[in-house]
């Protein structure tokens, strides 16, 4: 089976999950058999076996977001035919992005194209309008859950809307966000599967030298408790709430320490945060880390906080979990829908995460009992049964279309 | 002559409210929930099944006293429903009173507490079977003869404590494992023991009942009177007494109404008596009826729950056992205080659906609707009953400070 997949990224040019869950899907879909084209935005050189990856510009990779997430002149390097003008804003890129597939559709026509968020839904569109090749519209995360509180970008949810609609079928990621596809862009739930992402255990030598963070090794040893949290600091991943909850339990049980890995448009506000709640002896920022100082944060920390207000899924849990840690997650985050062994809490409660955080702290029990329960559960999670459901998926919408062409 | 005994089983436990942390050592009062709509909401709870259960069948049960000459029955309440009856649905009790007065109901002892002292605290254990005695003399003026422990768990030491104690029969689970190629409809004798008759449980007829009722994809769905009777008639091929023992909440909470389960028991009743061959009886008359076939053993603690029949829903995970651990710790402070309010509090702490809201085995075979709780998880669960240890710890601190 040919599958052409729309991506936006892939590792190491990602910026988070969704480029980790598109190749170890790629991966297992491989495996079953399937022969990949997967298209990225950029150029960049990714050595796989299993599949082509396919650069529909040429541009670097970290300037693949355009004028979305930061503001600096875009650098060209060379185009392809069909980049003849001046690529400016990430608009001007999924218009690159698309004339790219329309060439590509000329040679080859492909049994299915999976596309993977809103990114990519336009190019996915086309396919599916010119062609007739059955659409799978895959859901990482919807413009709600990027909007935080706020309600998001006009123009993506349009986008988003357009490819929910002509999709012939949608995978979301966790019953969170099925439940927001139906609700807030009113697409049939029939139309849609979850397909909870998987977990592959890193297979390299990786091991805890303890090294990276030699201050939080020394406060440990003297009885401190290590809370960690990663991701980008944005409305999303209700992180205020998580800074309040911190200042609660912190004046309960003053020996923690709450780490911010990641880095994003709120830094500054929470560095002030901190200090006004008087506690920012007991915070860290990291900055934007990866590789092994960030599994040394999973490493060195207790607790893992995933503070999301709207959280599709929530890779970086299962990572903590791997390296160990007790998970506290909100309600609002997909991946508390396949672990049990985990303690959950609306975004909003802050005083239910403080007492969490401060019975953690105070009762090895509880720890222990965590740590044992998210063991047996996170690994169970396979890659490999999230591309037995793509399969079929990919069935169903051939049939679909022998049966209406 | 071939015999039903029927063993109904009522209890409510007074749930935790969600007790934080920031809550200890200030707010003392455990069991107030004040959102009505809460899972922990106690009084909603007990007002919702006496609603859907408590008030329908007792009234069947009456109606069936009345009109059947030979109908009787055996019944285990624990303290905490009846003192949440006498707070919340008073009336439960004067039905309760008028049936036992008939002489023809029996009230089977148990923990005040419906805890799992037996297993800690040999002592507090005895002490909760007696207050449970006191306030069933106090209520209905009889004295209960026949012992049931906490989720009918049982072993030999049980029978042997219960022996000594004085009681006259003792109930347990008819499980497989212990039985062999034995009948349950049979009186036995628990292994070391003088005088105390045994009686088990058929569970599955019980449960032909209790669980299978209303599931339609039982293939012997749905299940008539005449089928069930056939049942019953054949089983006392193996035995004359055939031992229904059940949860009282199996009537209208855990089966609805809907299902038809009320008339099913009522038109049971009524078949059951016309054939003159048949009679009821209540556990001391089956313990009377007749002298003990054989001996049986039972090292190992059996219970009627799940398809281990042990107490892994219980005391089956680190947390369960530090919970329990902690709580029985707290004894002789508690009761050197004196305070009425802290002791009843801490007992209350030793009922067992504490520990099972604390019960994790379930993720194992990805059954999480097997187990109801009020809480989040059993971590939650966990977390709120060690934050209510530590507020008692505080007041034990207070009182000792207050005497200095």
């Amino acid at each position: 089976m040919k599958i052409l997949m729309l991506g936006w990224e892939l590792p190491p040019h990602n910026s988070g999950g969704l480029g980790v869950a598109c190749l170890n899907l790629s991966k297992s879909l491989a495996k079953m058999g399937a022969d990949i084209d997967f298209v990225v935005p950029y150029e960049a050189e990714h050595h796989l076996k299993y599949m082509n990856v396919l650069s529909a510009m040429k541009i670097d990779p970290l300037i693949r977001y355009g004028g979305a997430y930061e503001s600096k002149e875009i650098e060209v390097k060379k185009f392809h035919k069909t980049d003849t003008k001046q690529v400016l804003s990430i608009r001007d890129i999924q218009k690159s992005y698309c004339e790219f597939v329309e060439r590509y559709l000329m040679d080859f026509k492909p049994d299915v194209v999976h596309a993977h968020d809103w990114l990519t839904y336009e190019a996915g569109i086309l396919a599916k309008k010119q062609y007739g090749i059955p659409l799978v519209a895959h859901v990482h995360a919807t413009e709600f859950d990027r909007g935080g509180e706020n309600g998001g970008n006009p123009l993506i949810h349009e986008i988003e809307y357009q490819g929910l609609i002509w999709a012939d079928k949608i995978i979301a990621v966790s019953q969170a966000t099925k439940n927001i596809i139906v609700e807030k862009y009113k697409i049939p739930a029939s139309k849609i599967d979850v397909a909870y992402n998987g977990w592959t255990s890193p297979d390299d030598d990786y091991h805890y030298d303890g090294s990276s963070y030699q201050y939080l090794e020394n406060l440990k040893k003297k009885g401190y408790t290590i809370i960690s949290t990663v991701g980008r600091f944005t409305l999303q991943k209700g992180l205020f709430h998580l800074m309040r909850a911190a200042a609660r339990a912190i004046s309960f049980h003053p020996k923690m320490v709450f780490l911010f890995a990641g880095d994003g448009e709120q830094k500054d506000e929470l560095m002030r945060m901190s200090a006004d709640l008087g506690i920012s002896q007991n915070v860290i920022f990291t900055g934007f880390i990866r590789g092994k100082q960030l599994r040394d944060i999973y490493s060195i920390s207790d607790i893992f906080v995933m503070s999301s207000v709207s959280e599709p899924f929530g890779l970086t849990a299962l990572e903590a979990a791997h390296h160990g840690n007790a998970l506290i997650v909100t309600k609002q985050s997909g991946v508390g829908e396949v672990l049990h062994s985990i303690l959950r809490y609306d975004f909003w409660d802050e005083d239910k995460l403080a007492g969490a955080l401060v019975n953690i702290a105070e009762s090895p029990a509880l720890v222990d009992s965590l740590r044992d329960g998210i063991k047996h559960e996170y690994a169970r999670i396979s890659w490999d049964d999230v591309a037995k459901k793509c399969v079929e998926v990919y069935d169903e919408v051939r049939k679909h279309k022998r049966n209406r062409f | 002559m071939r015999s039903i005994v029927l063993y109904l089983h009522m209890h409510q436990p007074w749930r935790l409210k969600h007790y934080s942390i920031f809550s200890v050592d200030h707010d003392h009062d455990y069991w107030t929930e004040k959102d009505w709509y809460a899972g922990t909401n106690n009084e909603r709870i007990f007002k919702k099944v006496a609603e859907k259960s408590y008030r329908p069948m007792l009234a069947i049960l009456e109606k069936c006293i009345n009109t059947y000459a030979g109908f009787k029955f055996s019944i285990s309440i624990t303290g905490t429903w009846l003192d949440q009856a006498e707070k919340w649905e008073p009336e439960l009790i004067e039905t309760l009173k008028r049936l036992v007065k008939t002489g023809r109901v029996e009230i089977v002892a148990e923990t005040y507490y419906h805890s799992l002292a037996f297993f800690y605290d040999r002592e507090e254990f005895e002490a909760q079977v007696k207050a449970h005695q006191d306030k069933i003399h106090k209520l209905f003026g009889v004295k209960s003869q026949v012992y049931r422990n906490t989720e009918l768990s049982y072993n030999n030491e049980l029978a042997r404590w219960a022996d000594e104690f004085g009681f006259k029969g003792i109930l347990a689970e008819g499980w497989d494992k212990i039985l062999e190629w034995r009948s349950p409809n049979f009186v036995y004798r628990p292994e070391g023991c003088k005088n105390i008759k045994l009686l088990m449980k058929n569970y599955r007829l019980s449960d032909d009942v209790a669980f299978r009722f209303s599931d339609k994809h039982w293939k012997e769905w749905p299940l008539t009177v005449d089928k069930y009777i056939q049942w019953l008639e054949a089983a006392t091929l193996r035995g004359p007494l055939i031992n229904l023992f059940m949860d009282f909440e199996t009537f209208g909470e855990n089966i609805w109404e809907d299902t038809g389960i009320f008339k099913f028991f009522e038109h049971l009743v009524y078949r059951w008596d016309r054939d003159k061959d048949n009679n009821f009886l209540t556990v001391s008359e089956a313990c009377d009826a007749a002298e003990p076939t054989a001996e049986i053993s039972m090292p190992w603690t059996v219970t009627w729950a799940d398809t281990e029949r042990d107490l892994s829903a219980w005391l089956g995970n680190s947390m369960q056992h530090e919970a329990m651990k902690s709580v029985y710790s707290l004894k002789n402070e508690i009761l050197a205080s004196g305070d009425p309010k802290i002791i009843e509090d801490w007992r209350r702490l030793q009922t067992s659906d504490h520990p099972y809201y604390m019960c994790t085995k379930y993720f194992n075979d990805g059954d999480v609707h097997a187990y109801f709780s009020p809480y989040d998880s059993p971590y939650d669960a966990f977390l709120y009953y060690m934050n209510a240890l530590r507020d008692m710890r505080g007041r034990l601190d207070g009182i000792t400070r207050r005497k200095k």
